[in-house]
């Protein structure tokens, strides 16, 4: 029996296991939500924007392991999309996008929501495709699922005419995808791991770093197991939190531009420094040329082989799949053979200790206005670190980075490359849908949340008990804090004026508000917020609009210039 | 340094604009960039001319290998090879310019492919920098147009780029 596209590829996200799929209909895209209609098997969430659903398919995907899914339909739907496209490209994200696109004939004649969406997001993607045959359909669909997931994952867009989702042809999905140009290496060359482990063996002041790699390979078990058995500090980039566990004594913190006072001295001073799926972004070890040192030797392990030596040059190259290496890596440690220089360690953690004795996240814990970190440490206390928690883009992210310990990994969903402000709601719905038992909190900033705060009504259709903590600080506070640092207090345009009422806003979408603004609130109020667990639970807390994110390593320095407290 | 790189890629409608959009977005040089199909009609040929310090070069690499349309990549420079590129060049050929013009071809090697009674069309082929030299040779004022198809190479001897 011939299907029409439209039937094949809606039959093809069945095959592929889909369970939900982010979306919203037009045109281009009408003959495919027919079909999603006639089933009920691949379940369409259904998002006010666009953003909002490319947002949600990554937190699906980052909250999983899953690939995420969006449909969007051609012209306005594709550009809304690309921004969530990009974010989830630049944290390497594995999702497949089917858009629209105008008829095959009309291609090219600046037809009604038409854009060339191959050329849009061709460099936001991992690979996208233009499906011009509906005979070609299961096909490439079948690849975008391949290419999305495996090597270093990402999205793929697949672009659709309407006409060729209306045409028909006979069905079969492929069983499986062969391609001569793609064939990402997963594991790791034996000679390179052991010339890696006999230099870990000589360090005097070993250091392991590791990143969202870590997170993506499903490689925390592999990781914690390795980081014990060498008994060296680590520290997670912003992408990386949850690969280790943040309350082990070996965990040194977050590194980086607001990492820890000890994180990043401990980077800078290493003699043998061991990266694992972490990419030196210029957020992590600030200004290459501050952070090399001739005598520094560098261990990276990562899937792309375009990561190693981008910006620093690495001595041992690994290439393979995070997972499979450090499988391999403590394959070779458990044989026993090798053994860590135990003296050297010992005084290399004695100086870590000082370091880790400065303190650096302190805060004034007796303030008379909240104080945002303390928002976040109660959050963390009253989930008992088992929450998933996503964010926005700004200081709320890194205080939440900085004081929610993540102890497992998939549990911190944040846009860390791109740095997308909006991203926190919608990825908090995917999510939550992936994870339906889950605890789900959405830390954001009163900026942020109003991105893409129009997705508070997709929560309310789909019945989502987020939790929305707003740290409120009239201000977009990274903004400020950099106009205080360097542009001479001058608060050019980052003042919130004419905020709404987010309690009302929270009620008018149907869900439950609540605003805090003394200390001795906040722990009850949050108690009660996670009690109601029916409920989307807004919560405003007015935050010390003085506030800033310390320690910090101001752009273009070195990782030992941070400014402290 | 200047390198020049062959890529194997599929032959597939936007893979031309997946490179230049890589070396454009990156900030990578092009001096030239060539591309057809090859034997098997199913991949292309493509022939970049660039320039870089090794870091660049290894990024470059690296970078196009990671596109999913590309099949293979290899550094020509990086061994013996040979390079050529075609060039046409009108050349006014008038009074004693014209027996002048002909000589100049005739040293470098040139042919006169269109003649008329006041210019001649020379077709050149050779390294780059042959044909720069030729122009160079010839006085400016009596160059009318040039068009070039940049560099294409192929490595010496077993040196084979195949899938």
């Amino acid at each position: 029996m011939q299907l029409t596209g439209a039937e094949i590829v809606v039959r093809c996200l069945q095959e592929e296991g889909v369970e939900h799929v982010f979306g919203y209909p037009g045109g281009a895209v009408l003959f495919i939500y027919d079909e999603l209609f006639k089933q009920d098997k691949v379940k369409h969430i259904l998002v006010r924007h666009e953003q909002g659903a490319l947002h949600a398919a990554d937190g699906y995907a980052r909250s999983t392991s899953k690939v995420g899914v969006a449909l969007v339909t051609s012209g306005p739907g594709v550009t809304n999309a690309v921004t969530g496209i990009a974010t989830a490209y630049t944290d390497s994200i594995p999702l497949v996008v089917i858009t629209g696109q105008v008829p095959t004939h009309a291609i090219g004649e600046d037809a009604f929501q038409e854009c060339d969406t191959v050329g849009i997001t061709r460099p936001c993607v991992k690979h996208n495709f233009l499906v011009r045959n509906v005979e070609d359909i299961a096909a490439t669909i079948k690849r975008a699922f391949y290419i999305a997931s495996t090597g270093r994952p990402g999205p793929v867009v697949v672009d659709i005419p309407k006409d060729v989702t209306a045409n028909k042809t006979d069905f079969s999905y492929p069983s499986t995808v062969s391609m001569r140009s793609y064939n990402p290496v997963t594991k790791g060359h034996p000679g390179q791991i052991k010339k890696a482990i006999q230099l870990l063996a000589t360090a005097q002041r070993p250091m392991i770093y590791t990143g969202g790699g870590v997170i993506l390979g499903d490689a925390s078990a592999e990781l914690t197991q390795l980081v014990k058995t060498l008994g060296f500090p680590c520290t997670n980039t912003l992408m990386g939190l949850g690969g280790y566990p943040a309350t082990d004594r070996q965990f040194v913190g977050m590194l980086g531009m607001h990492g820890t006072y000890e994180a990043n001295l401990a980077m800078q001073n290493c003699d043998v420094l061991f990266a694992i799926g972490a990419r030196f972004d210029d957020r992590v070890i600030g200004n290459p040329k501050h952070f090399f040192d001739p005598k520094r030797t560098i261990i990276h392990v990562d899937v792309d082989p375009s990561s190693i030596s981008k910006r620093v040059k690495v001595d041992v190259p690994i290439v393979g799949n995070v997972r499979d290496v450090l499988k391999e890596f403590n394959k070779q440690l458990d044989a026993g053979k090798t053994h860590m220089d135990a003296a050297a360690l010992k005084s290399w953690w004695a100086q870590i200790e000082e370091w880790r004795g400065r303190d650096c996240l302190k805060y004034d814990r007796a303030s008379a206005i909240i104080k945002p970190q303390y928002v976040v440490q109660k959050l963390y206390e009253i989930t008992k670190g088992d929450a998933i928690v996503t964010s926005d883009v700004g200081q709320h992210q890194m205080w939440a980075a900085q004081f929610y310990k993540f102890v497992k990994p998939r549990r911190w969903i944040n846009s860390g490359g791109l740095g997308t402000m909006g991203f926190g709601l919608p990825a908090a719905i995917g999510a939550q849908l992936a994870n339906p038992k889950a605890t789900v909190a959405c830390v954001t900033g009163e900026a942020s949340i109003q991105m893409c705060i129009q997705e508070l009504s997709t929560c309310k259709q789909y019945k989502l008990p987020l939790k929305v903590i707003t740290l409120n600080n009239r201000y977009m506070g990274m903004v400020r804090q950099w106009q205080e640092f360097f542009h001479g207090n001058r608060y050019a345009e980052s003042y919130m004026d004419a905020l709404p009422d987010f309690v009302k806003l929270a009620q008018a979408y149907g869900h439950v508000g609540m605003r805090i603004d003394k200390p001795a609130d906040v722990e009850g109020a949050l108690k009660e917020a996670f009690a109601r667990k029916k409920d989307l639970v807004f919560m405003d807390f007015i935050t010390d609009q003085t506030e800033n994110v310390y320690p910090m390593v101001p752009g273009g320095k070195g990782l030992s210039e941070m400014i402290l407290v | 340094m200047r390198h020049i790189v062959s890529v194997l890629l599929e032959n597939e409608a936007g893979a031309l604009s997946r490179v230049a959009g890589l070396f454009s977005a990156r900030g990578y040089n092009i001096e030239s960039l060539t591309v057809a199909p090859t034997e098997d009609a199913t991949m292309s040929r493509m022939t970049i001319v660039t320039s870089g310090s090794d870091e660049v070069l290894e990024q470059i690499t690296k970078q196009l290998n990671k596109l999913v349309d590309v099949v293979k990549v290899v550094d020509l420079s990086e061994g013996e090879h040979i390079e050529r590129e075609l060039m046409l060049v009108k050349l006014r050929a008038v009074g004693k310019d014209r027996e002048e013009m002909k000589r100049m071809a005739d040293i470098f090697r040139g042919r006169i492919i269109d003649v008329t009674d006041k210019d001649y069309t020379v077709e050149l082929t050779g390294t780059c920098a042959k044909l720069d030299a030729f122009l160079k040779a010839i006085d400016s004022s009596a160059i009318l147009e040039t068009v070039r198809t940049g560099a294409s190479g192929i490595g010496r001897g077993d040196r084979v780029l195949k899938v």
